[in-house]
């Protein structure tokens, strides 16, 4: 049947949290109580990437975009726009600080600044429906490979294409596929790393649940370039609807002949597991992920030997991450020389990044490479809400560090991201405000890397530790003066003498706000002042003469530390003061101070 | 004190859940930890008793089995309370306030992350990022999701639990 209209209803994480589902089934009823069910046809996506405004609903092929939809939305919308052909302005987008709506998706700046390739059909197809791919191209990839190339020729063109591993060490893909190719031993395996570590991060997560079929794809043609059977799909326990998104999609792939044996009649054979991890996240570092895949307890490896040569069951094995196998079909049907045209000399083609933190548009967005930090984050990202100043910007997650509001002009490249001293990483990208410390930040990762830390050397377990107590201590205004050394000491021994990536990167957030905010941290120790007035410890409630003397204070604070009488001025006892701030948020009249 | 159904399984019923999980798995390499997640799945936690049943079925020392749940958080060994709230403690949710948020939640309720309240009701815990930060900060009962968080609504998100089961 053809339908005039399609209605792509968001269906990923963050809109089903907000009530897509009804969203959908709603508009499900309406559009057949008007007798429209012939003419539209509902769809679920996956994630469409703006999950700030969901529940997100895109009408193709008009373009327009509705977001932010409840259900008492829906009739309105359903007769307005489907019936009588009004689209409904006051369920478009508007940006902040602006006062007329937008209503078409390429209009809108989050969207016209991005360039899809791995994300090339977010919201465009129903994820659980193999047929909806291979309507997109989906499978042509492999069928070019089986038919016109070699292992050799497949080979040459991931690696002309320059594209570099998206987990976050940037190692050349095509190279990795050719030592694995070349390497003696069989089996040999694949293995696509959905662990998605960093704690503020999504990227890969929203793949597999938009797309399965471009990463089954894209490690169909490695398998079939370096000669392996057997695939594993190792993916966090926590993401429950990719798994199962995943898991329909392989019984899709194998129903249509394109995973088993003989493949499209071409006798290649290769089929594909799942492998669920259990919440640990050294997990995600590529010889720990192997042990866990072995049944083991998660602990990394010594390399050499590398997995190319000696990986999964002591056999030669290519591992990459999730967005690197879903780069590889597009590369192969456009050819490497239309992907190496887009970005910088040394980083080819485009990153996802899940933009979040303090920015009006979070989500999850695929941009270019060489673009600006800047451009990311004020024209897609529109910049920090409620009149705040953009800080800084934290990249890499534990392993990265916070890139300073100064610095606004660097490109995204691998590079130019390390030069300052953090990561390019697997795609955290997180904004921070004035309000934001960027000691207590240091202090969250390196809390988040020392509980995962997996214990095997004593500099990652215990250095670690250390750390963090004086980071603490800092915060709750302890600090002396020599701690700054002792931290760029302890930080230097532990990237020194620890054996994985996850040890040696850890000190990153520590070293790059040290070298950014070092004032602040100054100012933690020396004045006992924290300047983002975020450190509770270091502030000070106080009342200042905007006070009316409403006695609202005095009866919500839980610990009594507020005495007053009516139309006297308050005093806060900074003794019994617990720093709660309940006074400050009940104020009507300006009349606390932070300090 | 906070129980978990299945403990009052009899002991045969015990043997056979194992068993026919293990069977299910032992074919193919590197079972322990799917065995593991769908013993736990079924049975809601792994007690001493269940870990001693998976290593004789699996014929491997109790010592690998329980190496091997206490080096991944997934892997309880702890019975749960009957709602569990998982807040998240991931970036985006961390500098958008969900300290205050877990702050609050253990205030009221009177336990550590990691704990059951004493009525076997509530149990609190922290996860990392659940891909939804476009709502930070983002908390979980039970897998359901609560975003776009602000303290006053833990008691609101409480009281509904406490009421109705948490239609609300
Ligand atoms: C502590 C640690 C955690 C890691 N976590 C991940 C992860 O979650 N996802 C990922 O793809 N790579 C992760 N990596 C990188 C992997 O070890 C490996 O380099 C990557 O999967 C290779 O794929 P790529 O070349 O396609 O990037 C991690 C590395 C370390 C040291
Ligand atoms: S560096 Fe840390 S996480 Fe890596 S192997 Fe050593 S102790 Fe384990
Ligand atoms: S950080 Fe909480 S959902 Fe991502």
């Amino acid at each position: 049947m053809e339908f005039r209209t399609h209605l792509m209803v968001c269906a990923g994480t963050a809109c089903v949290s907000c009530g897509a589902f009804n969203v959908k089934k709603l508009l499900e009823e309406e559009i057949k109580k008007k007798g429209l069910d012939k003419e539209i046809l509902v769809v679920g996506t996956g994630c469409q990437g703006f999950c700030a405004q969901g529940p997100i609903v895109v009408v193709r092929p008009d373009d327009i975009f509705y977001q932010l939809l409840s259900p008492e939305d829906v009739p309105h919308l359903v007769e307005e726009h489907f019936l009588k052909g009004r689209p409904v302005k006051k369920m478009m987008y508007t940006p902040p600080g602006e006062k007329i709506q937008i209503p078409t998706m390429s209009e809108i700046g989050f969207f016209n600044k991005q360039r899809l390739i791995a994300l090339r059909n977010k919201g465009l197809i129903d994820a659980e429906q193999i047929d909806d791919y291979i309507g997109r191209d989906g499978y042509n990839a492999l069928i070019k490979v089986l038919t016109e190339m070699n292992p050799d020729d497949i080979v040459k063109e991931v690696k002309d294409s320059g594209l570099r591993g998206r987990g976050g060490g940037g190692f050349p893909t095509g190279l990795k596929w050719e030592i694995c190719k070349n390497s003696k031993g069989s089996p040999k395996y694949i293995i696509c790393n959905a662990d998605e570590g960093d704690p503020g991060a999504y990227m890969d997560r929203s793949i597999i649940e938009s797309d399965p079929h471009s990463v089954i794809e894209g490690m169909l043609i490695g398998a079939r370039a370096i000669g392996a059977q057997e695939g594993v799909v190792y993916i966090r326990t926590e993401y429950p609807l990719a798994i199962k998104r995943l898991e329909t999609a392989i019984g899709q792939a194998r129903e249509y002949g394109l995973l088993g044996k003989d493949i499209l009649g071409k006798g290649f054979d290769f089929d594909l597991k799942i492998k669920q991890g259990a919440g640990a996240f050294v997990c995600g570092e590529e010889t720990a992920l192997m042990a866990s895949i072995e049944g083991k307890r998660g602990m990394p490896n010594k390399r050499p030997p590398f997995p190319a040569e000696s990986g999964l069951w002591n056999k030669p094995t290519n591992i990459n991450n999730v967005e690197t196998w879903a780069n590889i079909p597009w590369i192969i049907l456009k050819g490497a020389d239309r992907f190496a045209s887009i970005g910088t000399e040394k980083s080819k083609g485009t990153k996802v990044f899940s933009l979040v933190g303090k920015i009006n548009n979070t989500g999850l967005v695929e941009v270019p490479m060489g673009i600006t930090l800047k451009e990311i984050i004020f024209d897609i990202g529109g910049g920090v809400p409620n009149g705040k100043k953009f800080k800084a910007v934290q990249m890499g997650g534990p392993s990265g560090g916070c890139i300073p509001a100064e610095l606004g002009d660097t490109i995204i490249d691998y590079d130019s991201v390390t030069a300052t001293g953090a990561i390019m990483g697997s795609g955290g990208m997180v904004v921070m405000d004035e309000t934001t410390c960027m000691v207590d930040i240091a202090k969250y990762f390196l809390n988040f890397t020392q509980a995962e830390s997996c214990g095997k050397c004593t500099f990652c377990r215990i250095g670690t530790k250390r750390m963090l107590e004086i980071l603490q201590r800092i915060c709750d205004g302890n600090g002396v003066e020599e701690d700054i050394g002792k931290l760029q000491e302890l930080a230097a021994q532990i990237k020194d003498s620890s054996l994985c990536g996850l040890g040696q990167t850890a000190p990153n957030p520590v070293l790059t706000t040290l070298k950014y905010f070092r004032h602040e941290y100054e100012a933690h120790i020396k004045d006992k002042k924290c300047p983002a007035k975020s450190c509770k410890a270091l502030l000070t409630y106080e009342i200042n003469d905007q006070c009316i003397g409403c006695t609202v204070c005095v009866r919500v604070c839980p610990t009594k530390a507020i005495t007053g009488e009516r139309k006297v001025k308050h005093l806060i006892d900074q003794e019994k003061c617990i720093k709660c701030g309940a006074c400050f948020d009940i104020c009507k009249f300006k009349a606390i101070d932070v300090n | 004190m906070n129980t978990n159904v299945n403990d009052q399984m009899k002991n045969e019923e015990k043997n056979k859940l194992v068993k026919e999980i293990v069977a299910r798995h032992m074919h193919s390499k590197g079972a322990l930890i799917p065995v593991l997640h769908e013993v736990q799945e079924s049975y809601g936690y792994l007690p001493d008793e269940i870990q001693e049943k998976i290593a004789k079925e699996m014929n491997i020392s109790k010592s690998e089995v329980f190496g091997v749940i206490s080096f991944y958080s997934h892997f309880a060994t702890k019975p749960a309370g009957k709602y569990k709230i998982s807040v998240c403690m991931g970036t985006a949710c961390y500098v958008k306030g969900a300290g205050a948020v877990l702050d609050k939640l253990k205030e009221t309720l009177r336990v550590k992350v990691g704990q059951t309240t004493e009525d076997g009701e509530f149990t609190l815990e922290e996860c990392r990022c659940l891909g939804c930060c476009g709502l930070a900060p983002v908390l979980t009962v039970n897998g359901k999701v609560y975003g776009r968080l602000t303290i006053d609504d833990v008691d609101t998100i409480l009281e509904s639990y406490k009421k109705d089961g948490g239609i609300a």
